[in-house]
């Protein structure tokens, strides 16, 4: 199977194979009008198995929050043709309204248009709490 | 805007700090006595506490200053639906500075987010109190003159008793501290207690059933009280509430300097001829808990 390489846009490359739609749904990407491909378990030397998403456009992408849905990605910028710019997200300090309080005691849960604001503890286990009760996330999967 | 939301917000430096003030103002009460002139503290309390609302008011008293808030989410606004954010941001207008208990955890530090005064933490739900563990350092701090090398028994709800968790992150950054956590299964310390802040920071600590067998070794003995209201199983409170009710007995093998310390209100785990016993402390805390609000209110309020 082949994908035309791209010109001007974007590749989320190395993403951990199943979760390419998740990405793919996170960044809204059935709104855009340009080309998207989204590639589902590609022969990966390093992983075995792994998705690619490739955007035929530009597009603003919170890197940040990439590296908390789909830690070990690489996110390459195409220009020309060429890659202009490699991003490896890292765990981002503060999540904003991606993780939602499912504490049924914490202020979030009924505090109307309040922020739900997660911040990390535990870089190493990739913990992050609740800015608020300090609730622990539910592990993505 | 500084506030006070939880215990670790303080450094040790400004914990000690608070306690040399305290103990000016136990010294020299008559030089606070109008310090807080034509200040004002809101005590917004959107569930009744009444020992802690009458502290943070006696505390405010005593400076000087006066008083304004609700004791209980029925007789404010919230009741019509109003956020703590706007709440806070109308009590603003009228108070120099706000003291908050709320069910909900976390209030309070929104509160701190929108207020543009200073907050205190008097309570969210199952979460912090840091007032509480500043009476307990001060009561602690009077008692052993020091916080180095105490072994420090904590026993009955272990698991939903947020003093005792506020209590173990600031004492746990003093050197050559041991625990001793005692309760049923059922009410362990949480594991995130144990390890983020024991494991993480080699504190040694042990975890028993019995009080009897730890006793002799102990230098402070935190009691807590089984709380109903943390429970969703009436049964699960009925079996356990008992399990740990300190006599004058098992008082016998204790260090004749045990310092016994209890947040109150107590039911019946502490009996009451343990109140007579020189080693009982848990009165004198409630005390040193006004003196630390006092000493708390004038370093938020820049006095």
């Amino acid at each position: 199977m082949t994908v035309d390489s791209i010109k001007n846009g974007i590749v989320i490359d190395h993403i951990e194979a199943g979760k390419g739609m998740k990405i793919y749904r996170f960044l809204n990407l059935d709104r855009l009008t340009c080309p998207v491909a989204l590639l589902k378990n590609v022969v990966s030397a390093q992983k075995g198995k792994k998705d690619i998403i490739k955007i035929d456009g530009t597009l603003d992408i919170d890197f940040g929050v990439l590296g908390y849905i789909a830690p070990g990605i690489t996110i390459n910028i195409i220009r020309d043709g060429k890659i202009a710019r490699k991003v490896h997200p890292q765990l981002p300090e503060l999540v904003k309204d991606v993780i939602r309080c499912k504490n049924p005691r914490c202020i979030t849960s009924t505090e109307q248009e309040l922020q739900h604001v997660f911040k990390l503890t535990d870089r190493e286990n990739h913990v992050y709490r609740c800015l608020y009760c300090e609730t622990k996330a539910k592990t993505e999967d | 805007m500084r506030s006070l939301i939880d215990i670790l917000d303080l450094s040790v430096e400004e914990i000690a700090a608070l306690i040399a003030r305290a103990e000016d103002i136990i010294a020299n009460p008559e030089k606070y006595a109008e310090i807080c002139r034509h200040k004002k503290l809101a005590t917004l309390f959107f569930e009744p506490s009444t020992r802690t609302r009458l502290s943070f008011e006696a505390a405010m008293m005593e400076l000087g200053g006066n008083v304004l808030g609700f004791s209980e989410a029925n007789s404010s606004s919230a009741s019509k639906g109003e956020s703590v954010s706007d709440t806070v941001k109308v009590v603003s207008c009228y108070a120099d500075i706000i003291a908050m208990r709320h069910p909900k955890e976390g209030a309070p530090m929104v509160a701190s987010m929108k207020a543009s005064i200073p907050v205190i933490n008097a309570g969210d739900g199952g979460h912090n109190h840091p007032t509480q563990t500043l009476a307990d350092l001060l009561t602690i701090h009077r008692e052993k003159g020091r916080f180095s090398g105490l072994n420090i028994g904590l026993c009955g709800d272990l698991k939903f008793g947020r003093t005792v968790h506020s209590l173990i992150n600031a004492v746990a950054r003093y050197e050559n501290v041991r625990f001793t956590l005692i309760s049923p299964n059922e009410l362990r310390l949480p594991d995130y207690v144990l390890k983020d802040t024991l494991d993480k920071n080699n504190i040694p600590y042990v975890e028993t059933e019995s009080l009897e067998a730890v006793m002799p070794e102990l230098d402070i003995l935190y009691m807590t009280r089984v709380q109903r209201e943390r429970f969703f199983n009436e049964a699960d409170y009925i079996r356990l509430k008992d399990s740990y009710i300190l006599t004058p007995e098992k008082l016998i093998p204790a260090k004749p300097d045990l310092c016994v310390l209890h947040p109150l209100p107590r039911v019946n785990e502490i009996a009451v001829a343990v109140d007579d016993d020189p080693r009982a402390c848990y009165f004198k805390q409630a005390l040193n808990g006004k003196y630390m609000r006092m000493a708390l209110i004038l370093m938020l309020l820049g006095l």
